[in-house]
């Protein structure tokens, strides 16, 4: 604890460092799962395909996935930032597709009979009406890209990882301590806050 | 490069074997133990509420943890080696066959149960004829998810002194050793969807004729 208290500005700069890594790969990933969601909702192979190739990716184990690209891009953030993407698409896709599929038939059939085109139905009516599905596939994969960037720490990518490979290192169970317990407050605490938000806009549409 | 990782392996067959045998032991034995406590909690919890509340709850909390971090907490208070790691993965899978175990419980239509109550079954004839029966898909699907955690997780343990494939992927990171690095990735990926397929395999056998 003590040691926490005279280095919470080392703990606070891997801490920012692990956030931003995170939001990076989380937002790359979301660019790219929307169109791919948007898409395999309305066809069924498109849906199958996407949720068979971002699942065999999730299977993977971390360090693994992370080992594998060394021989491509070598050490770094690129490394950590290309693994994470990866492992998010899966619950981004499947939450994105499901939300727009869980949009009632008759909802869409009065936003046409409004004469609405295809994408001002997907912007005005579908994508809102899904967003609370889309939200909690957001909490999904929020949580595993923060996992994976305290792995990401080893291929030298920094973040809270940091505190605890040089923990384990030099046998400092402080460092070991601020590390971990860092990375899952932040965990928990964003998995709290997008649940928050989860139902905040699933009870906006209900009333 | 795949050719250079071949005669690595080939050089060092011992060496692999053990860490193949140690890091599927770890797994499967951390799956154990893991399943051994989730599933009877879970049984427990999924008729009474406020059990059901506080344990999935925790579930959820414990599905968010880090790996690596889990890993990294169990290591000042129980050391390296084996043990440390094994007791670090079985806590990582506990959530999803916990959460899993409730949820495949309270799933069941209840209908379904005050029929085998009307017929007169015990309540343990419930738990064991009914509820079990037409819950197994489901927790399945969550040993499925645990099993893919624990075999990713044990590739971590190398960090801890667990053991495993892992170390050959740690000591070709810090020797930039490609072959090496790849003789540990290659195998724990294969294992980790061999994992992922047998138990989807199993999931879909258990699952009653008249539900599939």
């Amino acid at each position: 604890m003590s040691w926490f208290l005279r280095n919470y500005d080392q703990v606070a700069v891997a801490l920012g460092q692990h956030v931003v890594i995170a939001l990076t790969a989380l937002a790359i990933a979301f660019v790219i799962a929307l169109p791919v969601g948007v898409v395999a909702a309305r066809r069924e192979r498109v849906y199958a395909v996407a949720i068979a190739v971002s699942g065999f990716l999730y299977t993977i184990p971390t360090l693994a996935f992370l080992a594998l690209l060394i021989p491509l891009v070598g050490l770094g953030r690129t490394n950590v930032i290309i693994a994470m993407v990866a492992f998010s698409l899966v619950a981004l896709i499947r939450n994105v597709a499901a939300g727009i599929r869980g949009v009632p038939a008759d909802v869409v059939d009065a936003a046409r009979g409004m004469g609405m085109s295809d994408s001002q139905r997907l912007l005005r009516v579908e994508l809102p009406l899904a967003a609370p599905v889309v939200v909690a596939g957001l909490r999904v994969a929020a949580v595993t890209v923060i996992s994976v960037t305290v792995v990401g720490a080893y291929v030298n990518a920094g973040g809270l990882g940091t505190l605890i490979f040089n923990g384990i290192a030099g046998d400092h169970a402080a460092k070991i301590w601020s590390g971990a317990i860092t990375a899952c407050a932040l965990a928990i605490g964003v998995d709290t806050a997008l649940a928050f938000v989860e139902r905040q806009l699933a009870r906006a549409q209900r009333a | 490069m795949l050719i250079e990782a071949w005669r690595y392996l080939l050089a060092h067959p011992a060496q692999f074997a053990v860490a193949l045998g140690v890091h599927v032991t770890l797994s499967a034995a951390a799956l154990a133990i893991g399943a051994a406590i989730a599933i009877p909690v879970g049984l427990y919890a999924a008729r009474r509420p406020g059990v059901a509340f506080a344990a999935v709850n925790a579930a959820n909390v414990g599905r968010t943890l880090p790996s690596l971090a889990v890993l990294a907490l169990v290591m000042p208070l129980l050391g390296t080696g084996f043990a440390p790691s094994l007791f670090a993965l079985s806590l990582l899978a506990l959530p999803p066959i916990l959460l899993n175990t409730v949820a495949g419980i309270r799933g069941i239509d209840p209908d379904i149960i005050d029929a085998a109550r009307g017929m007169g079954m015990t309540p343990r004839g419930v738990l064991g004829k009914i509820e079990w029966p037409l819950a197994l898909p489901v927790i399945f699907a969550g040993l499925r998810t645990a099993a893919i955690q624990v075999v990713s997780g044990a590739v971590l343990a190398a960090f801890i002194g667990g053991g495993g494939l892992g170390d050959f992927i740690t000591a070709g990171i810090a020797m930039m050793a490609i072959p090496q690095l790849l003789v540990g990735a290659i195998p724990v990926t294969l294992l980790a969807l061999g994992a992922d397929f047998g138990f989807g395999v199993l999931q879909q056998r258990l699952t009653p004729r008249g539900m599939r």
